[in-house]
């Protein structure tokens, strides 16, 4: 059923898309004609990755102007994905994979009545037609296969699942309105503020594809953390005891951020279950701690035993003279 | 005021989980609640113990869970955290239930518990520690027409003017929600310490009975949740294969050096 059309919803339409959009859009087109669904006016910069990767049409919700800050709820934004499925008789909607866009694909699955796999690292047709969600689950020990006999398959999809690829020709890429009639529910947004991601600066966490962890046994200096972590050009996460603490602001983990990077580095960071919920799913696993029992070993590919405040930085300056050689 | 609390069942991810003919093994050794769902039990008995003596008097927290019989486990350890009362809905036509048959039985119990008497609330953890969808309440939330304030990092609940508003951070985003009651809300693991056990509840909880209901109790199509109304189906589940030992290096000075060589050596530079 390659006449299949898969709509992707596009986080971060007004500015650029990032790897995760990039990433789904890449893994739409193996499996139909694809369109994007977007809910405010798509950048230039946009349009032009979207033409580069093979898309003709975005789909534009045009949503009352008196919905205000609601327009950003996942109900709503679920709605405006639900009519687009209907103007586009679509087969599918691929979303990326965190705790809004989850929302957003159940609220949509509900109301179309349509199977819903999250967090699916691949997805491909089964032998009769049907869309086939692989996903790896129980921290990361399992691999499971998820079968969505529904017409409408609705699936979020984990970063670093796929590898973003361009078209050969790119195609010219219109923008087509549609009025989505939302009506202002029961909740209200008393305040909304929206963090600038800063590109000049470290990776997103969720999305980068090398990630170093602080945990307790930094004591709350993440100098040698950050050090490290420029040197590879890696995101910096901490364990949640770390932000309980206030040391750090996000964490990886089962109740945090999941990272699957090609690479985790884990300093300080004892490998409770709840932490490696987030993070077993890495490719390669490095472990930095004082302690030879500690958990973290048992899934790594490589560990020190050492200091981390000796370790890192000595480490950091080697791969900084590595490069400049 | 009436509080339901769905709560989940679920292997202890400290033990080795696993999965047979596709459906993840239940063993009731390795069973407890879901750690997440102790944040929302917690939520629902502060809120009642905020009013006031009357009103406390004629409220309740009420628990239910979907799963096997082994569940009253977990019932009675949110019995030993101070619950009134609690449900399990079991039944064979609910095996193989997917995210919405679910939720679709976890809300035809909340109208049943409605029916005797208004439920102004549904709290629900932030998500189960095995399927880890965190999607339950949304669905919940839809089929039973209520607003929806999920993965509250703070929730207040003004009882007098009856809304409920959450503060949230997901990822780059910060929001504070309101809604009218009654609302179905997900509370987070930042939202509040769950209390521990007293000697009185642990003894009583032992020999409070937890209800159990089945298909026939509740208003839902049988053909809807279960195996038969499933919309995504498990069709190959296989452990992965055990990681290669670690090479451990320890650090007599160049323990750094190691490391660098190490990611320098598999390209991870
Ligand atoms: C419901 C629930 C959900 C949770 N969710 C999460 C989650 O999503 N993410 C998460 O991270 N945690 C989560 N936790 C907490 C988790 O269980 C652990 O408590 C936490 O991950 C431990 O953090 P840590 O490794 O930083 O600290 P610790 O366990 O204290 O480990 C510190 C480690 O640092 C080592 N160390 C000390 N000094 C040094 C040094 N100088 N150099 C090198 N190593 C050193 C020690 O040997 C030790 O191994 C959750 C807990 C619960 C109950
Ligand atoms: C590893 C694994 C992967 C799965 N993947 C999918 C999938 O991709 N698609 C799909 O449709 N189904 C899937 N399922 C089935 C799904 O887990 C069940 O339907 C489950 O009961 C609800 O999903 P959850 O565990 O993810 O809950 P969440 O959505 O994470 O649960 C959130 C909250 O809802 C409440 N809750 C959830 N389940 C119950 C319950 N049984 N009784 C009472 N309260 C409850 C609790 O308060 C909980 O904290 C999967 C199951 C497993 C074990």
């Amino acid at each position: 059923m390659t006449n299949r059309t898969v709509l992707v919803l596009l986080d971060t339409p007004a500015t650029a898309l990032r790897s995760p959009a990039l990433e789904i859009l890449t893994l739409a087109r193996s499996l139909g004609r694809v369109e994007a669904v977007v809910t405010e006016s798509p950048s230039v910069q946009t349009l032009a990755q979207l033409g580069s990767h093979g898309v003709e049409l975005v789909r534009q919700a045009e949503l009352p102007s008196t919905l205000g800050e609601s327009a950003h709820l996942s109900t709503t934004v679920a709605q405006v994905l639900a009519a687009a499925v209907r103007a586009a008789d679509a087969d599918a909607v691929l979303l990326t994979s965190n705790f809004v866009t989850k929302e957003i694909a159940a609220r949509v699955a509900h109301d179309l009545d349509a199977g819903l796999v999250v967090d699916a690292a691949t997805l491909v047709e089964g032998p009769d037609g049907r869309l086939v969600a692989g996903k790896r689950v129980l921290a990361g020990s399992w691999d499971t296969e998820c079968e969505i006999t529904t017409d409408v398959s609705v699936v979020t999809v984990r970063s670093n699942a796929v590898v973003p690829a361009t078209v050969d020709q790119p195609v010219e890429t219109t923008v087509e309105g549609f009025a989505v009639d939302v009506a202002a529910g029961a909740v209200t947004v008393v305040e909304r503020t929206v963090e600038e991601i800063d590109d000049a600066g470290r990776p997103e966490l969720a999305e980068a594809g090398s990630v170093v962890v602080g945990g307790r046994g930094t004591d709350g200096d993440f100098g040698p953390v950050e050090e490290f972590a420029s040197s590879i050009g890696a995101a910096v996460g901490a364990t949640r005891d770390v932000v309980f603490e206030g040391w750090f602001d996000q964490f990886v983990g089962q109740t945090g951020v999941t990272v699957t990077p090609r690479l985790y580095v884990g300093a300080g960071v004892s490998g409770a279950p709840h932490h490696r919920g987030g993070m077993q799913a890495s490719q390669v696993v490095v472990a930095v701690n004082n302690d030879p029992e500690c958990p973290l070993f048992e899934i790594a590919d490589f560990a020190v035993v050492g200091d981390l405040a000796d370790v890192l930085p000595q480490a950091a300056a080697a791969i900084r003279a590595h490069k400049e050689s | 005021m009436r509080i339901v609390v769905p709560v989940k069942y679920v292997p202890d991810i400290q033990s080795d989980r696993a999965f047979e003919d596709c459906r993840l093994v239940r063993d009731p050794s390795e069973g407890t609640l879901n750690e997440l769902d102790e944040h929302a039990v917690e939520a629902a008995l502060s809120i009642i113990e905020s009013l006031d003596d009357d009103a406390r008097a004629a409220s309740d927290v009420v628990v239910v869970t979907m799963a096997g019989p082994d569940a009253d486990a977990a019932v009675r350890k949110t019995y030993q955290m101070g619950v009134d009362r609690g449900v399990r809905i079991s039944d064979e036509g609910l095996e193989g239930s997917d995210y919405a048959g679910t939720a679709r039985t976890l809300a035809a119990a909340v109208r049943r518990l409605g029916d005797e008497t208004p439920v102004d609330l549904v709290i629900t953890g932030m998500a189960a520690l095995d399927g880890l969808g965190s999607v339950v309440p949304v669905y919940l939330a839809a089929e039973l027409g209520l607003p929806q304030l999920t993965n509250a990092s703070e929730l207040d609940v003004d009882t007098a003017a009856r809304t409920a508003r959450v503060t949230r951070d997901l990822g780059h985003v910060h929001e504070v929600l309101e809604a009218p009651l009654p609302a179905v809300v997900s509370v987070s693991d930042h939202a509040n310490q769950p209390r521990y056990p007293n000697f009185k509840l642990i003894m009583a909880a032992r020999k409070k009975p937890v209800e159990e209901w089945s298909l026939a109790d509740l208003d839902v199509a049988a053909e809807t949740v279960g195996e038969s109304g499933a919309r995504t189906r498990t069709s190959r589940a296989e452990p992965r294969p055990p990681r290669p030992e670690a090479e451990i290096v320890v650090d007599k000075g160049e323990g750094g050096t190691a490391l660098a060589d190490f990611l320098i050596r598999n390209e991870l530079v």
